[in-house]
């Protein structure tokens, strides 16, 4: 019988949904539970009305496994849509607090399931689907574990509703990206252990005998996940049917560990995972090789050495020891020479072939998201000093530096890589418009520059205001009074953030007629002859 | 096999290559992490540190749920703005209870690590309902649903239990006083010795204007009142804290 | 084991075999004779669709 066991198992969890629904001990729990009974449900009907009562037909060994690609690849692109969509809204709510509704929809509650709805779910998404794509067709194996790649995409779902609907509720632990309560870190682990396990099979498996580097990163970034995730999320349920757990550290080792994990969710996460995306899909895009493959591999040594001890340089001048501080700083500014190796390998990749910027709207895509990583893996090591960072710490400075890496790298650079897979998975033969990227990418990349330039304005302005004095040694402004100055750039913040939704909502209407097997009639771009054939 | 050959192993072997990676990352941490935890001076000798009272800390729970840090720091760096500003600079000793730890990243509202004193409880009962009648450039939302909802408290011993298991030092006779001890703090007519003799420095009384009955406002303005007010700096050794 | 101990590592031998490992890692990875198999190894990508 099809999707037998899948159907056993899920109505067993449902009804220890429900059972922890009725006997939870708080009203969050209970509520939560709730949500997840009724998920559980839907999902065992569907598998139920899809099932049939005879073998499933033998699938081919030698063909790559592509069926939880194009679901990540749609995942992909309605999570950033829903996350990018919520980051527009606090955004306004800063510039208007009468948007905030509470209890459920007040900036505290929604903060959260922005950064994890762009982080974990866009990002997360990105990454699972382009790294499977990848280790296939660089390994030439088809995926490890049979229907393992199916339930690492529905559990990762399922982590992200548990976790964006616990936020809402109230179920947090109020640890910057690590907000999850305990019984959803522990689901996370077990997913990401079985995406750990598929990824490695599939490489060990592999019919090349060399592992291409792309795969070293997506490698060390499911290692390096699992590794912090698990560390940082140790904590101790008050009771095992409650959502109330405390975290196994305390004071100034909790804040360690969590900004240990904290910046290596951006090292790891964000930076080398999107760089095996980098590895693969640039040069793929522009139909060269990677510009040198040995500096790719230095890269990757670097990276992974450095990066892990940078955390510190989010706690300077606290009360973290100094010894500790200083070590923060020091590797953050080493970390630029290795950020950079890998930004001047990315662009090189185009040497000779430079003018695929001007004629493949998807190059310059991805050429816009290696400048921007260069750029923000350059101010980020400039805010890691201490003296700068006095002023930039606690101001929007620090998101605005964020926003440049995580709008215009991490976004771009899945952007590139959603427009180059999809036709390919559904087998179609081009974009349903090149003329619609060029749209998305002009919004996107104005959306980015209003809206870090609002941040550094903001940050710096403020964090000044904040140090001002007068002649008589009094403090020139009082803190309320540098709230309101705010206000212009909040505005101002939240246009560029709509302009970037405004392209995602473009590509999602672009990937939909793609994958519909429409294309839409419209004139050559200007000087691109190639860009309406066939892709491959 | 000479040693080239043998370095290319890495490259072909994936379990070599998970092991190299991993072994890598893992070092970083423990050198800078584990120190924490073995070196003596990490955490300053101070007087006056003690755990939070059960009704502290059902409002921390509550600040915890709404994700102030998100907005309020708890951290105040040794700068002589942020010390006029906001008082003493904070030191690790006063975060060694928190389970997790709220220094927060960013500010768009105020340092709160010794807001504690500095207002009254009618004020922040109002500021909490409608933060703009009282500070009117505020951008904060309204929590004036906190004064409608009773405190969830069940058997709230089981919240100390835990914080004890993860080092908190809750004596067994404060778990068994949990919930009558969270009580008494929000109740005026209260008899509060006993309280007062296992929490030192508690705040006692109604704190949101309705005495009749414990509310999640009580337990939030209990928290913010006591934030910072512990540690004794009349004994304490500058000196001595620098790490 | 203490922590003066495990620092006393991490400040000698650790910290040597790390810098070692990183420092064979880069001469590996420019080695003379390496050139061509990163040549080979960065064409992979080519090979299949």
């Amino acid at each position: 019988m099809r999707f037998g066991t899948e159907i056993v198992a899920l109505s067993v969890f449902a009804f220890a949904a429900l059972v922890a629904a009725g006997f939870g001990v708080d009203v969050p729990f209970r509520q939560h539970m709730w949500v997840l009974f009724f998920v559980l449900t839907g999902f065992t009907a569907i598998l139920l009305r899809n099932t049939e009562f005879k073998p499933a037909a033998p699938v081919d060994p030698s063909a790559y496994m592509d069926g939880p690609i194009r679901y990540g690849a749609v995942a992909t692109v309605f999570w950033g849509v829903v996350g990018m969509l919520v980051g527009v809204v606090i955004a306004l709510q800063l510039a208007y607090p009468q948007l905030n509704i509470q209890p459920w929809f007040n900036f505290g509650r929604l903060r959260p399931v922005h950064t994890s709805g762009v982080v974990f779910a866009f990002g997360g998404n990105a990454l699972l689907c382009t790294s499977l794509y990848v280790v296939q067709r660089t390994c030439r194996a088809r995926l490890f574990g049979g229907n393992l790649a199916w339930f690492v995409f529905w559990g990762y779902q399922l982590f992200i509703v548990m976790a964006a609907t616990g936020y809402l509720l109230g179920i947090t632990e109020s640890r910057e990206y690590a907000e999850p309560e305990w019984y959803v870190d522990i689901w996370l682990t077990i997913v990401w252990v079985a995406y750990l396990i598929l990824f490695l099979g599939t490489i060990l498996k592999r019919k090349e005998p060399h592992i291409y580097v792309a795969n070293w990163f997506y490698l060390s970034f499911i290692v390096t996940i699992a590794m912090l995730h698990v560390v940082n999320n140790l904590s101790m349920p008050a009771s095992l049917l409650g959502s109330k757990s405390y975290s196994a550290f305390s004071g100034v080792q909790d804040a360690l560990t969590q900004w240990w994990y904290g910046h290596n969710a951006v090292g790891f996460f964000l930076t080398a995972g999107f760089l095996g995306m980098m590895y693969y899909f640039v040069p793929k895009q522009a139909n060269r090789p990677v510009y040198s493959y040995r500096l790719s591999i230095i890269h990757f040594w670097a990276l992974i050495f450095l990066y892990i001890w940078a955390g510190p340089h989010h706690l300077h001048y606290t009360a973290l020891p100094d010894w500790a501080q200083t070590l923060g700083m020091a590797f953050s500014i080493m970390l630029w020479m290795p950020s950079w190796g890998g930004m001047i390998n990315g662009l090189m990749t185009l040497s000779g072939a430079w003018d695929k910027i001007r004629t493949d709207p998807i190059i310059r895509m991805m050429v816009a998201a290696i400048a921007f990583y260069g750029m923000s893996t350059f101010e980020g090591p400039v805010m890691s000093i201490r003296t700068v960072n006095s002023l930039s710490h606690y101001t929007d400075w620090t998101i605005g530096h964020v926003h440049s890496g995580a709008l215009g790298w991490v976004g771009m650079i899945s952007f590139g890589a959603i427009y180059y897979m999809v036709p390919k998975l559904w087998n179609r033969e081009r974009l349903y418009s090149l003329r619609l990227v060029t749209w998305h990418f002009w919004l996107a990349t104005l959306g980015i520059v209003v809206y870090a330039a609002a941040m550094w304005v903001s940050g710096i302005t403020q964090g000044l205001m904040w140090r001002e004095y007068n002649e008589q040694g009094f403090l020139v402004y009082s803190f309320a009074e540098t709230v309101a100055a705010m206000h212009p750039y909040y505005i101002m913040r939240a246009i560029g953030g709509a302009m970037y939704l405004a392209g995602t909502l473009i590509m999602a209407w672009n990937v939909t007629m793609t994958i519909r097997g429409r294309q839409r009639e419209e004139q050559a771009l200007a000087g691109s002859v190639s860009a309406l054939q066939p892709v491959e | 096999m000479g040693l080239m050959a043998k370095h290319a192993l890495i490259e072909r072997n994936a379990t070599l290559l998970l092991v190299g990676s991993l072994l890598v990352v893992t070092i970083g941490g423990i050198v800078e992490i584990a120190p924490l935890f073995y070196l003596d001076n990490t955490i300053e000798k101070v007087d006056g540190m003690r755990p939070y009272s059960p009704l502290e800390l059902a409002g921390r729970n509550i600040y915890v749920r709404e994700g102030c840090y998100l907005c309020h720091s708890q951290m105040i760096r040794p700068f002589r703005d942020e010390v006029e500003r906001y008082g003493h600079y904070s030191l690790a000793a006063e975060s060694m209870y928190d389970h997790p730890f709220q220094w927060g990243s960013k500010r768009t509202g105020p340092d709160l690590a010794r807001v504690g004193d500095r207002y009254s409880n009618e004020w922040h009962t109002q500021h909490l309902t409608d933060p703009r009648s009282v500070v009117p450039e505020s951008i904060m939302p309204s929590y004036a649903f906190l004064k409608e909802k009773a405190l969830d408290v069940k058997d709230f011993s089981t919240q100390l239990v835990a914080n004890a298991r993860v080092g908190v030092p809750y004596t067994p006779e404060m778990i068994a006083n949990a919930n009558a001890d969270l009580k008494a703090q929000a109740d005026p007519a209260a008899d509060t010795t006993g309280l007062e003799a296992r929490y030192p420095k508690a705040k006692t009384g109604d704190f949101d204007g309705n005495p009749g009955e414990v509310t999640e406002m009580d337990a939030l303005v209990a928290y913010l009142q006591m934030l910072g007010t512990l540690v004794d700096f009349k004994t304490y050794d500058e000196g001595a804290g620098y790490r | 084991m203490s922590y003066d101990l495990m620092r006393e590592f991490a400040d000698s031998w650790g910290l040597l075999v790390m810098a070692l490992f990183f420092v064979g890692c880069i001469a590996f990875a420019l080695r003379p004779g390496g050139k061509k198999q990163a040549d080979q190894a960065a064409q992979i990508l080519f090979k299949d669709d």
